[in-house]
Order: C-alpha cells, then sequence, then structure tokens
C-alpha cells in the first residue's frame, strides 16, 4: 500500500476519532461527554470529505455538531452542569443485558464489515459522482427518485416527533400575559411603593459605609438607602441631626476663614 | 474532488497554497485592526465625539497598541475554572473565524508569479455549507467558554449562546437556499459566476433582508448581542477571561463580522462582480480591480454593522427569540416555497417572466382574500369563545363541574378553606382583596 493523502488523512482522524469515542464513555463530567461527542462527528465528516462525500461531511457537521450537540449542551447547562450521573443501577440487569448486546453488536458489526471489505474489492465514490455530474447531484437524484418515501416519512415522523415534543410542554395560559408596558405602569401606580432605584447608602451622608442611610434633601433619612438585611440586625448608623448641624457649622466656619 | 467541475482549483503548486493562506490570515488580522478603529471612529462621529486620533496617522494605529497592551496584560484565571476547556475555547473561536476564509473568493483568475490562479483559497461543490459548519463549530467556542469559567454571568452568556445560534442558524440555512436554487450550486465561485447580469440581492430581495438579518445575530453584535450583553452579563461568555484569551475572542469577533459580510457579498451582492456604472467598463471584471470592489462591499457591511450598533438599542432575550422563531424562520419558509414554485413553472411549464408575474399576483390576491375571509371567522370564533369563558368565569364556582372534582377558574374564588377564614378574622379592618372573598364566602350556597 502506497502512502497517499487519504491514508494520512484516515490515519490521523481515524485516531482522535477513536480517542474521542473512548473519552466519551470513560469521562465523568456529562459536558466533557459532549464534548468528545462532537470531535467524534468533526473527525468523522472529515472522513467522508476524504472519501468524497464532502456534502455528507458538512451535513454531518452541521446538523449533529451544530445543531444536535448544541441542543445537548444548553439542556446540560439548564439541568445543571456539574451533575454527574450515579453509578447505581435502577433497572434490574441491566448492566448485564448491557455487556450481553454491547458484545453481540460488536459482533455483528465486525461480521458485516468483515465480509463487506473481503468479499468486495473498494469501488470508491467517484464513479457514482460522475453518473449526475457532481456528489450533490447524485445526491439529490437519489433521495428525489428512489428514496422519495424513506426522505417524506423521515420528515414527517421528524415533525411529529417536535410537535409531541410542543404538545407535552405546552401550558394553557389562564390569564393574559403581563406586558412589559403593564408592569411598568403599575410601578407607578399609587401604593406601588417607590417606582425607582432606592437611593444609595451614604448619599450626601458623612460617610459612604453600607450601614450609613442617605440624607434627604430637607435633611431627614432615609431608611430605605440601607439595605435589608443591615436594617433587620438593627446595624443601620443613624447619625443625630445635631452631628449634621455640627458638620454644617464646622464647614461655614471653614468658609468664612 | 472532481477536478473537471472545479477548473483552476485543486491545481495550485504547493507554494502558492501556502502563499494564498498566509496572505489570507495577514489580511484578516490587518482588517481586524482596521475594523476596530474605524469602528470607534464612526461610532464616536455618531456621537458628536472625535474617537480616537492620537496614535499614528489619524489614529489608525490606536487598535495595534491596544493589541500589544491586552497581550501583555496579566492573566487571571479563576479558581473554579475547569482549566482544559477553559484554554481550548478561545482556540476554538479564533481557528473556526479564520478557517470559515478559506472558500471566499476575492477575484477572478489573475496571475501570480507567472502562475494562473484564482483569486481564492479553494472551492468545492459545497464550500457554502463548509461555512455554516464551521460558523457552527466556532460557536463552541463561546458556549464552552460561558461553561468552564465556574461563574454564573459567563454561564448565562453561554446558555444564551447555543439558544440563539440554534434560531438563528435555522433562518440563515433557510435563507440561502433560494440562491442555491437559482445558481444551481453551493460552490462560491459558481454562485458569483452566476449573478453576471443580475445580483441575487435584486431577484430574491427577501432572502438577502433575512440573511442579512440573521447574520447580526450569528455574529452577536448588537442589537443581537444578548450572550454579551454588558448592561445583564457583565461580559457574558468572555466576563472571566482576560489577556491574550480575551484578545482571540475579541479577534474572532470581528473575524466573524468580516466573514458573514464576505458571505453576504458572495450571495448576494455578486461577489467582486463590478457595480453597475462600472460593470460597462469593459475589464471591470478582470485582473486586480475586483478585489477592491470585493473590499468595498465588504466594508458597506461592515459599515452597517457599525451603524446598527450606534442606533439600536439591545432587543430583550424573550423578543430576540420570538422574532427569530415566529418572524425570520416562517418567512424564511414561506419566500422558499414561492421561489420553488416559480421555478418549476418557469422550468417545466417554460413560463415567461410576464406571466409568472401574472400568475404570481393572481395568487396572492386570491390568498390574500382567503386569509382575510378566515381572519373574520376566526375573529368571531374567538369572540364568541371569550364571552363564554366570561360567563363561566363570572358564574359562582362550582367545584364539581361537569362531575369532576375541579379547580377555580381565572376570576373565581374557592369559597371556603378554615385556614382563610382563620387569618381574615385575625386581620383587622381587611383590605379590598379581602372584602371581596368575604363576599364571595356569603354568595356561595356551598359554605
Amino acid at each position: 500500500m502506497t502512502i497517499d493523502g487519504e491514508l494520512v488523512v484516515f490515519i490521523i482522524c481515524g485516531g482522535l476519532t477513536v480517542i474521542g469515542a473512548l473519552g466519551m464513555v470513560l469521562s465523568r463530567k456529562a459536558v466533557h461527554s459532549a464534548l468528545f461527542i462532537a470531535m467524534v462527528m468533526i473527525n468523522l465528516a472529515i472522513l467522508y470529505v476524504a472519501n468524497s462525500a464532502p456534502f455528507l461531511g458538512m451535513v454531518q457537521i452541521i446538523v449533529y455538531t451544530g445543531a444536535v450537540m448544541m441542543l445537548f449542551l444548553f439542556v446540560l447547562m439548564v439541568v445543571g452542569v456539574d451533575s454527574s450521573d450515579s453509578l447505581i443501577e435502577t433497572i434490574r440487569g441491566q448492566r448485564l443485558f448491557g455487556i450481553l448486546f454491547g458484545v453481540a453488536l460488536a459482533v455483528l458489526l465486525a461480521g458485516g464489515i468483515g465480509t463487506a471489505l473481503t468479499d468486495k474489492g473498494d469501488v470508491g465514490l467517484d464513479a457514482a459522482n460522475q453518473e449526475f455530474g457532481g456528489n450533490v447531484e447524485g445526491i439529490a437524484n437519489l433521495i428525489f427518485s428512489d428514496f422519495l418515501f424513506a426522505f417524506q416519512a423521515t420528515a414527517a415522523l421528524l415533525i411529529t416527533a417536535g410537535l409531541g415534543a410542543v404538545i407535552l410542554t405546552h401550558r394553557e395560559a389562564w390569564k393574559p400575559k403581563v406586558t412589559q408596558k403593564e408592569l411598568s405602569v403599575a410601578r407607578f401606580m399609587v401604593g406601588a411603593g417607590h417606582p425607582g432605584n432606592k437611593p444609595n447608602p451614604g448619599v450626601y451622608a458623612r460617610h459612604n459605609a453600607v450601614n450609613t442611610p442617605a440624607i434627604l434633601p430637607d435633611g431627614s433619612l432615609s431608611l430605605d438607602s440601607v439595605p435589608e438585611p443591615v436594617r433587620s440586625r438593627d446595624d443601620s448608623l443613624i447619625i443625630d441631626h445635631r452631628v449634621v448641624s455640627t458638620v454644617v457649622e464646622l464647614v461655614e466656619g471653614e468658609d468664612q476663614n | 474532488m472532481s477536478g473537471s467541475q472545479f477548473g483552476f482549483f485543486g491545481t495550485d503548486p504547493w507554494w502558492m497554497v501556502i502563499l494564498k493562506a498566509v496572505v489570507i490570515f495577514g489580511m484578516l488580522v490587518v482588517i481586524t485592526l482596521f475594523t476596530i478603529w474605524w469602528e470607534r471612529r464612526v461610532v464616536s462621529r455618531m456621537q458628536n465625539r472625535i474617537g480616537p486620533n492620537r496614535v499614528g496617522p489619524a489614529g489608525l494605529l490606536q487598535s495595534l497598541m491596544d493589541g500589544f497592551k491586552l497581550a501583555f496584560k496579566e492573566e487571571i484565571i479563576p479558581k473554579s475554572a475547569h482549566v482544559a476547556v477553559y484554554w481550548i475555547a478561545p482556540v476554538i473561536s479564533a481557528t473556526a473565524a479564520f478557517l470559515a476564509f478559506a472558500v471566499i473568493p476575492f477575484g477572478p483568475i489573475v496571475s501570480i508569479f507567472g502562475v494562473e490562479t484564482p483569486l481564492q483559497l479553494t472551492d468545492f461543490p459545497v464550500s457554502v455549507l463548509y461555512v455554516l459548519g464551521i460558523a457552527s463549530i466556532g460557536v463552541y467556542g463561546l458556549v464552552l467558554a460561558g461553561w468552564s469559567s465556574g461563574s454564573t454571568y459567563p454561564l448565562l452568556g453561554g446558555l444564551r449562546s447555543t439558544a440563539q445560534v440554534i434560531s438563528y442558524e435555522i433562518a440563515m440555512g433557510l435563507s440561502f437556499v433560494a440562491v442555491f436554487l437559482f445558481a444551481g450550486s453551493m460552490s462560491t465561485s459558481q454562485i458569483i459566476a452566476q449573478q453576471e447580469p443580475i445580483w441575487f440581492a435584486v431577484i430574491l430581495l427577501p432572502s438577502f433582508l433575512i440573511y442579512v438579518t440573521s447574520m447580526v445575530g450569528e455574529t452577536n453584535r448588537a442589537p443581537f448581542d444578548l450572550p454579551e450583553a454588558e448592561g445583564e452579563l457583565v461580559g457574558g461568555f468572555h466576563t472571566e477571561y482576560s489577556s491574550l484569551k480575551f484578545a482571540m475572542f475579541f479577534l474572532a469577533e470581528y473575524i466573524n463580522m468580516v466573514t458573514v459580510s464576505a458571505l453576504a457579498t458572495t450571495l448576494f451582492l455578486g461577489g467582486w462582480l463590478a457595480p453597475w456604472p462600472l460593470s460597462l467598463w469593459d475589464s471591470a471584471n478582470t485582473g486586480w480591480w475586483p478585489v477592491l470592489w470585493w473590499l468595498l462591499k465588504v466594508q458597506l457591511f461592515i459599515f452597517m454593522f457599525i451603524w446598527l450598533r450606534a442606533t439600536l438599542p439591545r432587543l430583550r432575550y424573550d423578543q430576540f427569540m420570538k422574532f427569530g422563531w415566529k418572524v425570520l424562520i416562517p418567512a424564511s419558509l414561506g419566500w422558499i416555497f414561492i421561489v420553488a414554485i416559480a421555478r418549476v413553472f418557469r422550468n417545466d411549464f417554460s413560463f415567461t417572466n410576464q406571466q409568472l408575474l401574472f400568475t404570481g399576483a393572481a395568487a396572492i390576491a386570491v390568498l390574500l382574500i382567503g386569509s382575510w375571509l378566515l381572519q373574520i371567522r376566526s375573529d368571531r370564533k374567538q369572540e364568541s369563545l371569550e364571552e363564554e369563558l366570561e360567563a363561566e368565569s363570572n358564574a359562582p364556582f362550582d367545584p364539581m363541574a361537569g362531575g369532576h372534582p375541579v379547580p377555580p377558574m381565572p376570576g373565581q374564588i374557592f369559597p371556603y378553606t378554615p385556614r382563610r377564614v382563620l387569618a381574615e378574622q385575625s386581620v383587622a379592618g381587611g383590605v379590598s382583596l379581602s372584602d371581596k372573598d368575604t363576599n364571595a364566602i356569603e354568595e356561595t350556597p356551598n359554605a
């Protein structure tokens, strides 16, 4: 066998695919697993492109890496990024059956691929690609003639699944949704409380510590400016008016000098 | 790949491939530096300021200096970060950004050092899909950055980024379909060749508008910059990044902006083809001139990006998602439907353009009248439904309506619970709500 470009690509991408697949099974964190699958998908796509199936390769990246794995990551992040699966068997005999079926599948695959490799020589896609004048054209001709029914049936199945998911998560709206406009009108209604931000602690006060209430323009204190936890611990630093007036006197005294 | 179909592609000598790759890399970095300066200057003008004007002529070297400063800053990695993923994320972002440019054409076939070669690194039958695929890999950078930072705001930014890319990539992909139908190819060079008499932006205007909208969503630029909304999420996905890693995200964002602009130019504005008055000049589409037309068109889009940023406020997240799923995607699908029907009539029934136009107008008229009639009917139905609902909620609460134990309808009040009666007794001089409650109790015969 001569060493050509395709072989080099196969050795690199094939190796990375196997590493990715092992990593996906062996990693403890769900996000790491998802990353490894993405790596497998991308390497498979490169292999498809190298084997003159560029359309399949690109669609593999867009659909699986771009959409499916992205949805996976989204769900993982919503569910909780650090949750790792418990290793306790919930279905009795699950592990045993899992190993059994796994080995059976491996034997089946090895047998199938083995016979395919020994009985038939490698034909490649070049002849098929040339038949309709290109890879994309060839696939289009097959999908929209021989495999039209299968293609449409798959599409219908996927749409049904999507609709099912939408219906399962659908909730009847009992009341009309409160809009942003209504919310902001309600904010300014009488009795709704303070409409805007509360004043910061320490505004115009002697001190800017968080427990120093802001002084309003008329000289009174705004207890709203002190955070609730501080207030409930009775930690606010209430400044005596006399002290304020002393400060004023001091400042005025400075001005006169 | 089949060499026969793509003439000059795949026949370059090895040094030409390396030369083109290096030139594209350098050009992207320079365009990024220029765009940052350009953006700051334009936004400043729009806000009655001057903008950076100290470093170099007209401040042109400002972004270069900023880049140096950024690279030499101290790097801080949070303790709770997942280090491996934290490292990989900016690399994925920046690499993907550069990769997408491999299939963008800058000009026709020229002669470089005596070798005839197209001004494009490579091309293959599905190169537009390649750009889409690379863009979707690039988003992994943002999402992983958000996750691996081990901090709340970046996580929210990453989460927003995933939702955003899923919804906007669909609209973006759908807007390409009409172009593929008309060009009969998914390779960038062939799409440009098909736009020789008239640009696709003219004949496929709805596709163009949808693409331009979704490309802003795709690049996370204002008004769709939700993953990094600085008013809500500090910095979004890159909050915990500093120094060179942050610089890589920065670089990736600007290159992505150039990439989507270049793709829009290729697909809709005729790529490197000269615009109308210039195209009357015979040699406008030969030699090195087309590079200039290409650059001007790309700059036009970049200016649009800057203009949008200076003009529009950021969308609220639910409005943004609603816009993507309920406006852009259905509009795209409807438009593709129309385009496909028109193509069938033209190709299989050999309609002329005029016949197509009349048939289309008649079909639209029928559709409009039909939908108007349907609207009237559904409005009536809705009204009667609402009346029914109102009557139901005004009626006194029947806990066994329809023979089943049911909860109260909105507006109805559950008549009697021992706890509420106790609570009302303990509150002296009840407010309006509790008054209503006691009335309900008195009115209901069950109590």
